[in-house]
């Protein structure tokens, strides 16, 4: 067994091993602790596989953003997750049995297409003599510049909904009033009052 | 690389895949876990274009995994947006409930 069918299955089982704790895990916060797990391993995966820039930007995007939200959230909503759970045995049967199925007939497929596994030796998409970052900016910024663009659109728009779902409209809003600051003046600003001794206002 | 194949990398994804529909149908009640399976699902989909990518000698498999990380990043934006403003509406997370919300 070489170095790196090792490092496949090591980080194919823990990220399996995860990935099946994110969903059977009580807490919440667990959850996406073992979600970020999976994503790491995941992230190994990808290396493994020569593709450094895509692994890298999982950590950054999924670890450094996604799961940051997801903790934010679980973090904020004061929710009884007890409650929430109570269900869990209720559809372990169903589950279990959509998802063997699925699991089964995915294998059969895969089983199937097999022959075209084994051909190229050495897994790289990258040409020789390049950095998988540069190759893919190649191609990226060239024949595909319009999904990139769309995906830049697609990332503006979720900003702006996102804002605008969760921006609460204050109903009195202490906002400055520049034009009525201008307008004032010493006489309605200062009132002089003549205070006679041992008397308060 | 000796051993460690397509296939196996195949199989991975659909091991991770099967999980995150089986999150779906386990925590139903759940929705923050819900979308955690969702993640998970597209990250099974990422790891099969990249396998794909990479197995096939075709860099256009990153590409589009690229997309799909955009797509799941934007998702999960929008979906903890909605569950807050949802949480803050009715003062929780029960997706029984949702159905009430039409009309």
């Amino acid at each position: 067994m070489t170095l790196t069918s090792l490092a496949f299955y090591l980080f194919a089982s823990v990220s399996v091993a995860s990935a099946f704790m994110v969903i059977a895990a009580r807490n919440p916060v667990y959850s996406v602790l073992f979600l970020i797990l999976t994503f790491f391993n995941s992230a190994g995966l990808f290396i493994l596989m020569g593709a450094e820039f895509l692994a890298l930007i999982l950590v950054v995007v999924y670890v450094g953003a996604v799961a940051v939200l997801f903790l934010f959230v679980v973090m904020m909503l004061d929710i009884d997750f007890a409650e929430l759970s109570e269900g869990f045995l209720q559809y372990l049967p169903i589950g279990a049995t959509v998802g063997l199925i699925l699991l089964l007939e995915l294998l059969l497929v895969f089983g199937a297409s097999s022959r075209l596994a084994d051909s190229n030796p050495l897994p790289r998409a990258t040409p020789e003599g390049m950095t998988n970052a540069e190759a893919l900016g190649r191609v990226l910024y060239t024949d595909h510049i319009y999904y990139f663009q769309a995906a830049g659109a697609i990332l503006l728009v979720a900003m702006i909904g996102a804002i605008v779902l969760t921006l609460v409209k204050s109903n009195n809003p202490r906002r400055q009033n520049i034009a009525e600051q201008n307008a004032r003046t010493k006489e309605d600003g200062v009132a002089l009052v003549d205070v006679k001794p041992g008397q308060g206002l | 690389m000796t051993g460690i194949g397509l296939t196996h990398y195949l199989t991975l994804a659909a091991i991770l895949f099967t999980i995150g529909v089986f999150g779906i149908f386990l925590n139903r009640k759940n929705v923050i876990i819900i979308l955690m399976s969702i993640e998970l699902m597209l990250l099974a989909v990422n790891i099969n274009l990249v396998a794909f990518s990479a197995f096939l000698g075709d860099l256009v498999g990153q590409v589009f995994a690229l997309l799909v990380l955009t797509v799941a990043a934007g998702e999960a934006a929008i979906g903890l947006a909605i569950l807050v403003v949802y949480f803050r509406n009715r003062g929780g997370i029960a997706v029984e409930d949702v159905s009430q919300m039409k009309g």
